[in-house]
Formats: structure tokens, C-alpha cells, sequence
């Protein structure tokens, strides 16, 4: 049985996403919950057991109940005008009131029957054309009829879900621009990428379902540790998270200097651990090189769950006792936690130090020519490399120094427009609104680096950029 | 090498890209003793490829070079011999994601036509996904099922040589996705809904003419399908340039530098704008659209079944 595939099952705990109409939203699977979303407020306890893709509707109580579909009552021939020329705007032609609807909605009368309610009552309603009283139906349904669909979660519902409401955590990263760097950085199963992103890890999630727990992925990340919150949406199993490794930024330079390992100080705890360990931890103990951890865990155990322990043996007759006990297993399991992170940050170091990358993906809120300068060093020759940024400007400038450095060739400078359609029986045309932006993407594929390499960067310059060239030696100037 | 998995050096048998500059590249079979010709002159596949590193510079009799580059779907769709007009990976992209193809999927798709998004779909479903691709000219899917071979990915795919629209893919309830690029894909809706997995799954057909969507949404929703939505996805792309604007002379004293508003400080140099106005011009870096671009290629309709 594939994981996440059609048909799967709404559990307790699961990362799931609910819909409205075009409107997403994150949330986990708990019992007892309180659910807000788009005004209505409910509990998921009953949408646990059915399959992802149903639509419910919010009963009283905050219940879900599965929609049943209803045929539309279409036999009855409609009545309709052909244009608006009578029709006048007196603000009179709704008969029921403000008071009157709210009447309906508090006796808990389904949202259905308001919308009927509504029609009847409207005097202007059989006036209209038959594509007018279509937009009518439509805007109240979407009003009065409380529905949601469960929708598992996916980078298509994701990326759209995160572009729509918080485009500022993920620096206006638009879908169809993901969707081409995903592409472009040929990201599938059995590769080894790099990732960098400032993009709430959305970007890391996108990769990591491509490559579907295949292969093996370094996050490079600033400050403290890697931000994962859109990647914890995706509802990964846990096995995709093993070959999952990460490196902090500040200490890119020294790997690449081969200072990395010299200048970190030894940790004292380690040898209570080699002594407490199994054998084969204690073998592993000795080849690891004395690292210094992250300055901050990356994902931390959950807080309450270490308060509640505590709070149990309080009250434990044999206070003392217990405490010292659990405070060195405490110690031993911060010591454990420790060490593991420090393997976890040697192998990323050692899979960056083999130079070997299938491909690095560059999404964050930095300026990218750094960051591209240094972490092409980890990438093999003959492989993709992609960078976003929601400027042009930077990318440009990015270009110029790729060219200045060489080993890359196919550099390619783009961006996507993406324009949704309305659809319908001689009303189709494209949507009203668009998007004003997206990002743009700064794509190529690295080559063997060159010995002499100024010369030749210089020449392949010369051969690309013919125009400015061209320019510059015409008018005797330094370029 | 194979299009679904790196390899570090070119092999007998290999399929290899040709760089010879911007934009120019084309396709290459390696074989031992086979000679290919470029303008830069001769590269032999024996002592010039074989046991090189993918990504190295392979100098040619004339002097010239270019660059040796492993496969990917991407470069092949740019270099693949047309047998019919094919899909460019900016529509493929936004198909792959909207279609929610990942490691495992089971996709089916008709035509193959000239196999560009044929390729793309294997590299994405790979290893444990496969492709069913149905194509009614007899010619087109033989063409495409030595391709895949050629391209070692033959056991990911099964090319079905049928009419989609009377015969459907040849398989039912058994595919997370279905991709139709067809003239007349409302016809095949029916057989796409009975391919796609009892329990549900994602379409997509891509059409050039508005009409054609119409008569497709329409079909689509007479099956039952949900979330049904068409879009259209264009490129962009900009050549990076540095411009050089003129400075009008405007009678200004030589020596009142402020008065042309430009800061004459900065010297020349690459990668940021600067004055100089001893040449009475300033420089600047820009992205330049290209003079003509592809304005459409093709409406596309995404839909669910649930």
C-alpha cells in the first residue's frame, strides 16, 4: 500500500489540509480541537476515518457531516429574461431582512434551504438572465452553505496554500515558479542535492517529495537551525527524514578552507558515553572528529511533555531519589541527543566534502551571488543548478559573476506568468485578477572547472555577451 | 548513464549532449569508433568521450571545443528529433506538480507524440512509478519504445499503440494521473476516469484552442470531476546585458559634474551601474526580454477525481 495515495484515510495526528472553494488551510488532525476557518468554526473528530477528498458540511455543535450529493433540481423550467433593461437597482427587491436571515441561520436551518429561501423572496431573481441568476446562486451558495473539503496535503496545495495566505514567509515564491525549479534542478529519486531556502522549508518539502525518500538531501541553513514549518505540513513518514541532513551556512568557509574540523573544540561528555554505550556506538565514537554542535537544536523535544514528567514525580514519596535519577538520565539523554546531532553534522560534511552534488537549489531571502559562489564548490560537473530570488536585479548580477568564475555554462535568466481561465458555456475568458509577480529564476549546469580560469571565464564571456562586448571595446572601456 | 540516474563518465552506448555554445547543442549516440562532426571539427567517440568525465571540455581536430553533458529530460526536450510538435518543460513543470507525479506514481498518458513530456513524467515517477503512454500512429510509438530503450528507462514505461479515444489506455483503476494531449480529448475523459484508481486521482489535458477546452470542462464535469481549473503558463526569459545610455549634452559646464544628476565617483566596472561621463554615457546592467517570445502553447485544464 503506497503511503499518502488516493484513497488514504483521515487519521488522528495527520497533517491535513482543508479547502474552501480556492482557499487552503494547514491544520493537524486532533480530537477536541477547535477548527476557524473562513468564519466557521468546528471540531475534526468526525472527519477522522474517512477518506482524504471529502467534502463535509459544518453541522450545529461544530460537527462535520459528510455532504450527500443532491441532485440539482433542474426539471422544473426555468424562468428567466434576456437582458437587465428593467431591471432597477431600489435596493427593495431582497424581501427578507438582515433580521429575518439571521432568524434562519440561529434555528440551525441548512444553509441549502437559505439560499431557496432567498431566491423566492428576491422579486428581481426571474428578470435576470439565465447567466445572471447562475452568479447568483453561485455568490449566495458560497455564503450560506457551509462546506469544506479534507484534502491531503501535497506540494501542488501547499505551495498554492502558502502563496496565497504568508507569500512573505516564503519571499513571493509563487507555485508555477517552484514547479519550474523543481524541473529545471531535475530532481528525482537517488540524487544527492543541496538545498538553501529562507522559505519556511516549503521548498525543502517540495524536493523531498520529488525524490520521494530516495537519495539524499543537505539543507544549508542560517542561524540556529533550519526552519521546517512548511515541510512538517507534508505529513512525510518518517523514513524520508534519514537521509535528510543539514549544515549550517557560517561554516561553509571553513569546510571549504579545510579548516572545519581542526578548530573545533573537544566535548568533555564524550567519554562517559563511549563508556556507557553499546559497542558499536563506541566504534562509530571514535572516527567522529570533535565537532561543535549547532549553537541551537534544530528540532527540540516538545517542552510540556518534559514539564509533565516532571510534575508526575513531584509527587513521587521518594522525591530525591527519583529527581537525581531522572536529572542524569536527562543528562545522559541531552548528551545522547548531542552526540547525535554531531554525526548528523559530520556526515553532512563528509557528503559536502566528496564535491559530488547532483544539484543545488538556492531560495532564500540573502543575496544569491555568495551563496552561489561557495556552495557551487559542492556540486558535480554536468548537473543543474537553480536560484530564486524575488528580484531580477541581484540575479543580474549574480549572472556576471557566475560568468567571472566559469565552470558553468547554459546560465539562463526567467521568469513565468501564470493566467487562470474562467470556463463556462459562452462566459470563458481569463480570470480578472493575476498575479503581478512571482520571482524570477537564474538557472544553469556546472562543468569541469578550468585551470587557467580567468582567461577562459573571460572568453567565454566574450562569446556570450556579445552585445555588451562589443559595446565596451568600441568605447575603449574596462569591462 | 541512464535519464533516470547520474553517472559519472561517458560510456559505449551512452546518449550525450553536445554544448557547443548559447543555446546551440544536439544529441549524441556514443559509440566505439564512430566519428561525429561539428563545426569546430571532429570529435572521436573512442579516444575523445569514453571514459570521460560528463561536464568536461572535449577539444575538436579544428582546435574548437565544446562541452560534453549528461542527459536529462530537460536538455532532451530541447534537442529531441520532432516527430510531431511537442511540449516545452515550462508547461511540463506546472503538469508535473499539478498532477502531484512523485516517485511511484502511476501515470497515464496519450499521445506520446514525440515522447519530450514522456521522458519527464519517467524521470519523476521513477523508481517504482510507471508510465502507460498510448499512441495511434504505428510509426511514432515504435520510435518511442526504442527511445526508451536507448535511454535505459524502458522498464518504467509501456507504450500502447491504440486509439485512445475508442480503445482507452488499456489499463483501469490503477492510475494516479492522466495526461491527455490530443485533438479532441473530451472524447477520452470516459477512458480517463476508468484509468485513474477507483479511490480517486488527478487530470490534465492540454489543449491550444479555447474551444477545444470548452467541449473538454464540459465532458469533465458530466464524469464527475471536481476542482476543475485551466490555466496557461508562459515563459519569460532575459538576456542579461550591460546597457550604455547616452548622456544629452545639454550645454552644462564641464566642471558642474552634479548637474547631470549622475555621481561620477564610482569608476567603471562590471556589475553595478555606474557613470562615466568622460564618454558622456551610463552604464547599467539590465534583463532584456527577448525581441519575440512564445506568446501561448496551450490551455491547461486540471481536474480531480474524488
Amino acid at each position: 500500500a503506497m503511503e499518502g495515495g488516493p484513497g488514504a484515510r483521515i487519521r488522528e495526528g495527520d497533517c491535513a489540509v482543508l479547502k474552501r472553494d480556492e482557499v487552503f488551510k494547514a491544520v493537524s488532525v486532533l480530537r477536541r480541537r477547535k477548527i476557524i476557518f473562513e468564519k466557521q468554526w468546528f471540531y475534526l473528530d468526525n472527519a477522522i476515518g474517512h477518506v482524504y477528498g471529502t467534502t463535509f458540511e459544518v453541522t450545529s455543535g461544530g460537527n462535520l457531516q459528510p455532504k450527500q450529493e443532491v441532485e440539482e433540481t433542474t426539471t422544473e423550467t426555468k424562468e428567466a429574461g434576456t437582458d437587465n433593461r428593467n431591471i432597477v437597482d431600489d435596493g427593495k427587491s431582497q424581501k427578507l431582512t438582515h433580521d429575518d436571515i439571521k432568524a434562519l441561520k440561529d434555528k440551525g436551518i441548512k444553509g441549502q434551504e437559505i439560499v431557496q429561501q432567498l431566491i423566492e423572496n428576491s422579486t428581481t431573481f426571474r428578470d435576470k438572465t439565465e447567466f445572471a441568476q447562475d452568479k447568483y446562486i453561485k455568490k449566495k451558495k458560497k455564503k450560506y452553505e457551509a462546506v469544506i473539503t479534507i484534502v491531503k496535503p501535497s506540494t501542488r496545495i501547499l505551495s498554492t496554500m502558502y502563496y496565497a495566505r504568508e507569500p512573505g514567509k516564503i519571499n513571493h515564491l509563487r507555485y508555477d515558479t517552484l514547479a519550474q525549479m523543481l524541473t529545471l534542478g531535475n530532481i528525482h529519486a537517488g540524487i544527492k542535492m543541496i538545498v538553501m531556502e529562507t522559505c519556511a522549508g516549503l521548498v525543502l518539502g517540495a524536493v523531498m517529495e520529488r525524490m520521494g525518500g530516495y537519495g539524499s538531501i543537505i539543507q544549508m541553513y542560517p542561524g540556529g537551525g533550519p526552519v521546517r514549518a512548511a515541510t512538517g505540513c507534508f505529513g512525510f513518514p518518517k523514513a524520508f527524514f534519514d537521509n535528510l541532513h543539514e549544515f549550517p551556512l557560517s561554516k561553509v568557509q571553513s569546510l571549504l578552507s579545510g579548516t572545519f574540523t581542526e578548530t573545533l573544540p573537544a566535548e568533555p561528555e564524550e567519554n562517559t558515553l563511549v563508556e556507557e554505550d553499546s559497542n558499536g556506538l563506541s566504534e562509530d565514537k571514535q572516527q567522529e572528529p570533535e565537532e561543535e554542535p549547532p549553537p541551537e537544536a534544530p528540532m527540540d523535544i516538545n517542552p510540556t511533555e518534559e514539564r509533565d514528567a516532571m510534575d508526575i514525580n513531584a509527587e513521587d514519596a521518594e522525591f530525591k531519589e527519583s529527581k537525581e535519577k531522572e536529572n542524569k538520565e536527562n543528562v545522559r539523554e541531552k548528551q545522547l541527543k548531542q552526540w547525535e546531532r554531531r554525526k548528523k553534522l559530520r556526515e553532512a560534511a563528509a557528503l559536502l566534502r566528496e564535491k559530488n552534488a547532483d544539484g543545488l537549489i538556492v531560495a532564500s531571502k540573502f543575496h544569491p551571488t555568495p551563496l552561489l559562489l561557495s556552495l557551487l564548490e559542492f556540486v558535480a560537473p554536468s548537473r543543474p543548478f537553480v536560484v530564486y530570488c524575488q528580484y531580477k536585479e541581484p540575479l543580474l548580477e549574480c549572472y556576471t559573476k557566475l560568468r567571472e568564475r566559469g565552470g558553468v555554462i547554459n546560465l539562463k535568466l526567467s521568469e513565468t506568468w501564470l493566467r487562470n481561465y474562467q470556463v463556462l458555456p459562452d462566459r470563458s475568458h481569463p480570470k480578472l485578477t493575476m498575479s503581478g509577480g512571482g520571482g524570477y529564476l537564474l538557472s544553469g549546469i556546472t562543468v569541469v572547472p578550468e585551470k587557467g580560469r580567468a582567461e577562459c571565464a573571460h572568453a567565454e564571456e566574450t562569446k556570450l555577451e556579445e552585445p555588451s562586448s562589443k559595446r565596451c571595446k568600441l568605447q575603449g572601456l574596462p569591462c | 548513464m541512464s535519464f533516470v540516474e547520474y553517472g559519472d563518465t561517458i560510456k559505449d552506448g551512452d546518449t550525450a549532449i553536445v554544448f557547443l555554445g548559447h543555446e546551440s547543442m544536439f544529441p549524441v549516440k556514443v559509440q566505439h569508433g564512430t566519428v561525429t562532426q561539428t563545426k569546430y571539427g571532429v570529435i572521436r567517440h573512442s579516444t575523445d568521450l569514453i571514459g570521460k568525465k560528463y561536464g568536461s571540455k572535449v577539444t575538436c581536430s579544428k582546435g574548437g571545443w565544446v562541452f560534453i553533458l549528461h542527459p536529462t529530460p530537460e536538455l532532451w526536450t530541447m534537442n529531441l528529433p520532432h516527430r510531431t510538435q511537442i511540449l516545452y518543460s515550462t508547461d511540463i513543470s506546472i503538469i508535473t506538480m499539478m498532477l502531484e507525479l512523485k516517485p511511484g506514481s502511476i501515470v497515464c498518458e496519450s499521445g506520446t507524440g514525440s515522447g519530450s513530456l514522456s521522458h519527464a513524467l519517467i524521470r519523476t515517477v521513477a523508481p517504482t512509478g510507471h508510465l502507460y503512454t498510448v499512441e495511434f500512429h504505428q510509426q511514432r510509438a515504435e520510435k518511442a519504445r526504442e527511445e526508451f530503450r536507448e535511454h535505459g528507462v524502458e522498464h518504467l514505461v509501456t507504450v500502447t499503440n491504440q486509439d485512445v479515444c475508442k480503445n482507452g489506455f488499456g489499463v483501469s483503476n490503477i492510475a494516479d494521473a492522466v495526461f491527455l494531449d490530443i485533438p479532441s480529448p473530451w472524447e477520452a475523459i470516459g477512458h480517463a476516469k476508468s484509468a485513474l484508481k477507483a479511490e480517486g486521482g488527478r487530470i490534465c489535458s492540454f489543449s491550444p484552442c479555447i474551444e477545444q477546452v470548452q467541449r473538454t470542462c464540459l465532458a469533465m464535469e458530466e464524469y464527475g470531476f471536481t476542482e476543475i481549473n485551466t490555466l496557461e503558463i508562459l515563459l519569460r526569459v532575459y538576456n542579461v546585458k550591460t546597457i550604455s545610455l547616452q548622456i544629452p549634452d545639454l550645454g552644462k559646464a564641464a566642471e558642474d559634474n552634479s548637474g547631470t544628476g549622475f555621481d561620477s565617483s564610482n569608476p567603471s566596472h562590471q556589475g553595478s551601474p555606474c557613470a562615466n561621463l568622460q564618454q558622456g554615457a551610463v552604464q547599467f546592467k539590465s534583463g532584456v526580454p527577448l525581441r519575440e517570445v512564445v506568446g501561448h502553447t496551450g490551455y491547461l485544464t486540471f481536474a480531480t477525481k474524488s
